[in-house]
């Protein structure tokens, strides 16, 4: 019953997949592909849960063609992030430097794994002392 | 008892951080972006009038004096909010308000100043977006002070309301010309 669903449903879902970004004029798959990176790398300023690769909103369009021209007049992947950020400022990277006020974005993650892992470690010992102690009650076996 | 208690204080806890998130966010639009260019000099620019479009404005033509640089379009539903403070801000001459017409047709843009009025000192157009991406515009309404000197001295996401030309945008003008006037 479902899969008379499911399948018409998965093909629906289908456009979705495709990018957002219109055709621009590539030379060729390498520099398509250097493309992709850099604006899967880069925040659109307008929807800023999505990447300048994956927006449709006209400023993340500008912004695309801005790239690809940076790109053509021979920039790196480096200075085309800089042209951005001292124009909108570091929000539009993904990977903002190690500096000052990113300090806690970039330490974050490693410290709430530690306090996962501390937790984690404190509930297991916690349950491995009484467990010793005794043997399993008919209701925990299952 | 702690471990009884302990999902409460979690909750309380959570309960919190959203309260604060609400109040930060009350202050101000937490999707506004924060212009890297405050206290820059403003990109210079050369773009056409909107009702001449034959002349082109140059940047340095603007300098000398403060001026506030709206950024609207006729496709832009807060701009309409906005108009009449814009309105009533050029009006009483207290600043110099210069247009920036935002990825527009130029007879949209002429229909709508013509249903709402022309505050304008005068209105650059910026049809495909270039120009607009050397001062980090990134919609409309957006609102730029410039100060005599040509520095950025205040940038705004959003519409402009009289509290914020009060506040934010009045007095940094007249912080301005005290320092010229300063040796």
């Amino acid at each position: 019953m479902m899969r008379n669903f499911i399948l018409p449903l998965l093909f629906a879902l289908l456009p979705t997949l495709a990018c957002a970004v219109e055709p621009l004029p590539f030379r060729d798959r390498a520099e398509e592909q250097r493309f992709q990176q850099l604006a899967a790398e880069l925040r659109c300023v307008k929807c800023q849960n999505q990447s300048l690769a994956d927006s449709n909103a006209p400023i993340a369009h500008d912004l695309r063609r801005e790239v690809f021209e940076l790109m053509r007049e021979g920039h790196s992947d480096d200075e085309i992030k800089d042209f951005l950020s001292r124009r909108y400022g570091e929000f539009v990277l993904y990977r903002p430097p190690l500096a000052g006020d990113t300090l806690l974005i970039w330490i974050a993650p490693p410290l709430v794994l530690l306090a996962g892992t501390l937790v984690l470690w404190l509930v297991v010992r916690g349950r491995r002392r009484p467990a010793a102690a005794e043997t399993l009650r008919p209701e925990e076996d299952a | 008892m702690l471990r009884r208690l302990l999902p409460l204080i979690v909750f309380v806890a959570l309960g919190l951080l959203m309260l604060i998130g609400i109040r930060i966010s009350a202050d101000r639009d937490p999707d506004a972006l924060p212009t890297p260019l405050l206290n820059q000099p403003a990109p210079g620019f050369a773009l056409p009038e909107l009702h001449q479009p034959d002349r082109i404005v140059r940047s340095e033509e603007l300098a000398g004096a403060p001026y506030l640089l709206n950024v609207w379009g006729s496709w832009c539903p807060s701009c309409r909010i906005e108009h009449p403070v814009i309105t009533e801000l050029a009006n009483s001459g207290r600043l110099r308000v210069i247009g920036y017409n935002y990825k527009d047709e130029r007879e949209d843009a002429l229909r709508w100043l013509g249903q709402f009025g022309d505050p304008y000192d005068l209105i650059v157009v910026d049809e495909d977006g270039r120009t607009a991406i050397d001062w980090g515009i990134y919609g409309a309404p957006e609102s730029f002070l410039v100060d005599a000197q040509g520095v950025i001295r205040f940038k705004l996401v959003g519409p402009l309301s009289d509290d914020i030309i009060e506040r934010d945008i009045l007095p940094r003008i007249g912080v301005a010309s005290a320092e010229t006037a300063t040796p």
